[in-house]
């Protein structure tokens, strides 16, 4: 058996056989508190600046975005963005209430399809979980309402997001999933996949030469609601 | 892969006479550095980040039997499976198995040095299964039949024209007189053809950049997607990943991920970081039905308890060959196996032996620029040291080197004669050199003129000097 044969192998090179139980309690109390190494100070901020340091970060790795007040002024932002690309006005998009709670009617022009995305969907929207301004990387965890699909298959992928789900460093944005979703799903936490989302996709690999749009979205853009100001 | 380390002398003669090699090495050679250092200098706690990468792993490895059963128990909790794969023969069948029982027809595949290790296409191939690379670099070292030559960059040592012969020589059904005006014609040629086989596949299989304890996930990083495209859409994703890639939690990760990517291309994070935890949940609209882990060991569980032990904190970020001299003059396919550059001349010894390796660890200057980048801190010419040392205890050089080795150190331990044997060469080889100062000749050492001149000894030995300078003479 390679398993038996693996343990017992790692076993013999660490000198000893399996750990005391007292090791193994010490062990286990570094897993249940999942300690914080070191968080670099350039995300240390007050929230707006963080939101701006995030929109900032996105700009660096080739993202676009522009800010509206309220969720209402979705529909007219998209609208504009796909124009202003000569972009087809068809869409997939998330399943997701945030979503589903903004009156797409205003803007007629646009044809929305609800579910994963297929290969002849060229514009995609996407729910945005949480956005990390350390690095301008988005979080997308999947679920029935945010599938993965959005993420990869289109030429155009747009993520709404709201500021408030801005935060500083990728340790934030765990704690948020481990608070939203610890308790509510027996066991593990994490859902069947996390993509952490930076910019549209790239390749170096013609000639070491940065070239956008190799296998997922060619265009990643961002409507961020600011739902923090009062 | 095939095993041709232990022609690496030649190989690396023969690469330094490519010249499509040397106008890529020349074109790549900065760019790695700057980016690297760039990243860096924008990052003040970096260096406090190296050593706490290096804190995690080390503790990671000391538990290691711990930290994979745990990981091991949560992959099963999320629903999916893991086989253990002792050596590559286990891991080819295991992975075969999968295929087999599911039907497969075509795998589409992510990047991954593991599955070069363990030669996963060939035997797919063998059984009438079609494995595609997916990555741009490995699509067309595969149209090409070529290994890579680089663990991040696999294809850098091709040049344009080499691709627009490949993607014409196999794209058949492409107008054969159609125009490549810029790279970007090339990728989407690429992109086009790959996307077909993405949407086809019945199997996806990827590496893993880390293995997460806390949640039994398994951890992918690319800029292209195609990671992603390979572990979403068919129904069945096998993760091949060896032990060393586990670490404990999700926060372990980040510090780790910190590292990778600005140690590797520059970046601050790759564009697509991906943790994959089991399979499709219920209502989920996508993802595959079923999730795999194939953990490997293939020799690593050796190196646990030896001086080789901290290799196995290797995050594969290739920074160690992107500033190593020998490496930026040799190209990656001199090493002759899965894993070139430094962190190469370490490892492979460790994985096929050092009687088949042992040019590798001895392909060094030793000018530490390599440790001195090494995001968790391995001492890579230390452990070379140690392959040297193991080659010379097994006796596994010629005749010639041991003698010559032999009447060096006899010498050396005998401070008296050897200064009386250094002053009488240093004054020898002055007087021999004459007014030129410089030989173009020299009996044993023609591997040194025949490339340039060796200069004579100008004056007294360091020791003489040294000596006099003490004396105020100087």
């Amino acid at each position: 058996m390679s398993r038996d044969a693996i343990f017992s192998a790692i076993r013999r090179g660490l000198r000893r056989g399996e750990l005391p139980a007292d090791q193994t309690l010490g062990l286990y109390a570094r897993l249940n508190a999942h300690p914080r190494h070191l968080i670099p100070a350039r995300s240390r901020l007050p929230h707006p600046q963080q939101v701006d340091l995030f929109l900032r970060n996105l700009e660096k790795e080739f993202g676009t975005y522009n800010r509206v007040m309220r969720a209402r002024d979705v529909p007219a932002a998209i609208a504009d963005y796909l124009a202003s690309q000569n972009l087809p006005t068809e869409m997939a998009i998330a399943p997701h209430p945030e979503l589903r709670a903004i009156d797409w009617s205003s803007r007629p022009m646009i044809t929305l399809r609800e579910g994963r995305a297929e290969a002849s969907d060229l514009v995609a929207v996407q729910h945005g979980y949480a956005a990390i301004a350390e690095t301008g990387t988005l979080m997308l965890p999947a679920s029935p309402q945010r599938p993965t699909t959005l993420n990869l298959l289109c030429d155009t992928e747009i993520v709404v997001l709201r500021a408030s789900r801005v935060v500083g460093a990728m340790e934030e944005a765990w704690d948020m999933l481990r608070y939203e979703r610890e308790g509510m799903v027996a066991g593990n936490f994490l859902p069947r996949n996390v993509m952490f989302v930076t910019g549209p996709s790239r390749s170096a690999d013609i000639e070491s030469t940065l070239e956008l749009g190799a296998h997922g979205p060619r265009r990643l853009h961002v409507v961020l609601i600011d739902d923090t100001a009062g | 892969m095939q095993i041709n380390s232990p022609n690496f002398k030649a190989r690396s003669t023969a690469e330094i006479a490519n010249t499509g090699l040397q106008k890529a090495l020349v074109r790549t050679r900065p760019r790695f550095p700057a980016a690297r250092a760039a990243a860096v200098e924008k990052l003040p706690e970096f260096e406090q980040l190296r050593d706490i990468g290096r804190d995690i792993k080390n503790h990671t490895l000391a538990n290691l039997d711990f930290y994979l059963e745990t990981w091991e128990r949560n992959v099963l909790n999320a629903g999916g499976h893991v086989h253990w794969a002792s050596t590559a023969e286990d891991a080819r069948k295991i992975v075969l198995d999968i295929c087999q029982r599911v039907g497969a027809k075509t795998v589409t595949k992510g990047k991954s040095m593991i599955s070069e290790e363990l030669s996963i296409n060939e035997h797919l191939e063998k059984h009438g299964i079609t494995p595609v690379e997916t990555d741009l670099g490995e699509y067309i070292l595969q149209i090409r039949k070529e290994a890579p030559s680089h663990i991040i960059a696999p294809a850098f040592h091709l040049n344009r024209e080499d691709w627009e012969e490949s993607f014409r020589k196999v794209h058949t059904d492409l107008p054969a007189d159609r125009t490549f005006n810029e790279r970007r014609d090339i990728l989407i040629e690429a992109r086009t053809r790959l996307r077909e086989k993405f949407l086809a596949a019945d199997v996806g299989i990827t590496g893993a950049n880390f293995l997460i304890a806390e949640t039994g996930s398994n951890v992918i990083v690319t800029n292209e997607g195609n990671g992603d495209l390979t572990q979403t859409l068919p129904k069945v994703h096998i993760v091949l990943a060896s032990i060393e890639k586990v670490v404990p939690t999700l926060e372990d990760a980040c510090n780790m991920l910190r590292l990778l990517a600005r140690s590797a291309t520059g970046q601050d994070m790759s564009v697509y970081t991906t943790f994959s935890t089991g399979a499709r949940r219920p209502g989920d609209l996508d993802g595959p039905e079923e999730y795999h882990v194939v953990v490997v060991d293939n020799g690593r569980s050796a190196m646990i308890g030896t001086e080789f032990q901290e290799m196995l904190r290797c995050i594969r970020c290739a920074a160690c060959m992107n500033h190593c001299p020998v490496y930026q003059t040799v190209g990656g396919h001199s090493y002759g196996w899965v894993y070139p550059g430094p962190m190469g001349s370490v490892l492979t010894p460790s994985l096929i032996g050092v009687d088949k390796a042992g040019h590798l660890p001895n392909a060094s200057t030793f000018c530490g620029k390599c440790e001195s980048v090494c995001p968790v801190k391995i001492p890579l010419p230390k452990l070379m040291r140690h392959w040297r040392e193991r080659e010379f205890e097994r006796h596994l050089q010629p005749m010639g080197v041991r003698t010559n080795l032999a009447l060096w150190a006899f010498v050396a331990k005998r401070p008296g004669l050897y200064r009386l044997a250094t002053r009488i060469a240093a004054k020898g080889l002055a007087l021999l050199a004459g007014r030129k100062g410089r030989f173009s000749s020299l009996p044993f050492a023609g591997g040194w003129t025949k490339g340039r001149e060796l200069p004579a000894p100008e004056g007294d030995t360091f020791f003489a000097r040294y000596a006099k300078q003490q004396r105020g003479e100087a």
